[in-house]
């Protein structure tokens, strides 16, 4: 069980509905241990500064979580979190392994950069 | 310019010696800030199980970093995690401080908390293959690595516990250690010297490292002989022990050759004011319940410094 304040993706058809019905996903797939708990809590610092994207984990333990460690893009990871950024259900990023605030905050600009009208 | 700016003590550093000295200061009605550069608990996140911790039989390090989170923020703590120091002023009466994101605060005392991290190698690639290979948790990562030959580098405590560890899930595990002799404790040294799967490359060290989607093999420099050999590795783990985050202020205040902080019996330091607290200051033994007891005297210090210089801190505020 991941004791964060994150939503939890709890199964592989949950991760499915939720990939679909919104254009701008990132899941974190780890355990509660230390290269996992601090992209948790940056994860938490950015839910309210990047509305725009919705943030979940999901235990990398549980064997639901297929649809991230069978994924081609995590191939030669050999370090948790795998951190899945999506859109429009495709995966456009992975990573592996703990990551800083920057380096998350580099990704969702990029990925997940909004449209400001004039 | 808005007040909210203003606090009586800020702590730079969130792991078990920060959060003590914020539950403290903020228990003793003085306004108090902890920012932290990474996650809330500093290395303690990193202990999988805690047991002797007195009070508590067994709990997770994250546990019980949240606990003590809890406890600052229920007393009225402000706690910025994942904010760098970008400036830091910490002579005068007015301490001032600037973080990453651009906000601006000021405090009568500050007290420096910001602990240790793993030491890496520094080898050309490392960066790279993190999370593909180089790991610096065995407990994280070791099953990745089931059947397959790995290298453990160092000659602490750490790396041989780790390696031994790591037997249950690697076929072979090979300890390079960059002298001819370990520091670990004895038994250490004998439970792995008598583990048929750990095999030992003593005065060698990780000069390269190799691969495509993840490790493939590692240059190993014998240090007596100069030899330089290819060793075909499908991981490698880092434990060569931990360098005090104090960086930051090596402009501001004088650091010994370690880059640690020196400290009076009550933490203060050579600056009127500042503390410093936890794993960060000279000292020799780090542990969580010597960082609690560190943070405890600094904040039972900083909290007498500023009732003592209150009034004169609200004259210069008012100017």
């Amino acid at each position: 069980m991941l004791y964060t304040n994150l939503e939890h993706i709890e199964t592989a058809a949950d991760h499915s509905k939720i990939i679909s019905e919104n254009e701008n996903v990132m899941v974190i797939c780890g355990r509660m241990g230390p290269m996992c708990i601090p992209v948790y809590g940056i994860a938490e610092e950015l839910e309210n500064e990047y509305t725009h994207v919705k943030f979940y984990d999901m235990e990398f333990d549980n064997p639901e979580s297929n649809v991230i460690r069978g994924l081609p893009e995590v191939r030669g990871f050999m370090g948790i979190p795998f951190t899945i950024y999506y859109k429009n259900g495709k995966v456009v990023k992975a990573t592996s392994s703990i990551q800083t605030k920057e380096q998350v905050k580099t990704i969702l600009d990029k990925e997940f950069a909004t449209t400001v009208n004039a | 310019m808005n007040s909210a700016q203003y606090y009586d003590a800020i702590v730079i550093g969130a792991g078990p010696a920060g959060l003590t000295a914020g539950i403290y200061l903020s228990r003793a009605r003085l306004r108090t800030l902890i920012v932290d550069e990474g996650t809330v608990g500093g290395q303690l996140v990193l202990t999988h199980e805690i047991a002797n911790y007195p009070g508590v039989e067994s709990i997770s390090g994250y546990r019980l970093a949240m606990i003590m989170k809890k406890q600052a923020t229920n007393f009225g703590c402000d706690i910025k995690a994942n904010s760098s120091v970008r400036h830091l002023e910490l002579e005068g009466e007015i301490k001032s401080l600037s973080l990453s994101d651009g906000s601006t605060y000021t405090a009568q005392s500050i007290i420096l908390t910001p602990g240790g991290r793993s030491r890496t190698l520094g080898v050309p690639g490392e960066d790279n293959f993190k999370g593909r290979g180089i790991s610096y948790c065995a407990t994280c990562d070791g099953d990745f690595f089931t059947d397959r030959e790995i290298v453990v580098v160092g000659g602490g405590n750490s790396a041989l516990e780790e390696a031994v560890s790591l037997t249950k899930y690697a076929s072979k595990v090979t300890i390079v250690h960059q002298f001819d002799h370990f520091q670990a404790f004895e038994h250490a040294v004998e439970e792995a010297r008598n583990n048929p799967k750990i095999h030992f490359m003593m005065e060698s060290v990780i000069t390269a490292f190799y691969g495509n989607e993840s490790i493939e093999s590692v240059d190993i420099k014998n240090q007596k002989t100069g030899n330089i050999i290819n060793f075909k590795t499908n991981g490698v783990f880092i434990f060569i022990g931990y360098i005090p985050n104090t960086e930051f202020l090596k402009d501001n205040l004088p650091l010994n050759k370690w880059g640690e902080i020196e400290v009076g019996e009550d933490m203060s330091t050579q600056i009127t004011g500042v503390y410093a607290a936890g794993d960060s200051i000279a000292k020799h033994y780090r542990q969580v319940t010597t960082a609690v007891g560190d943070g405890t005297i600094a904040a039972l210090a900083a909290s007498n410094y500023i009732h003592e210089h209150k009034s004169k801190y609200k004259q210069l505020l008012m100017v």
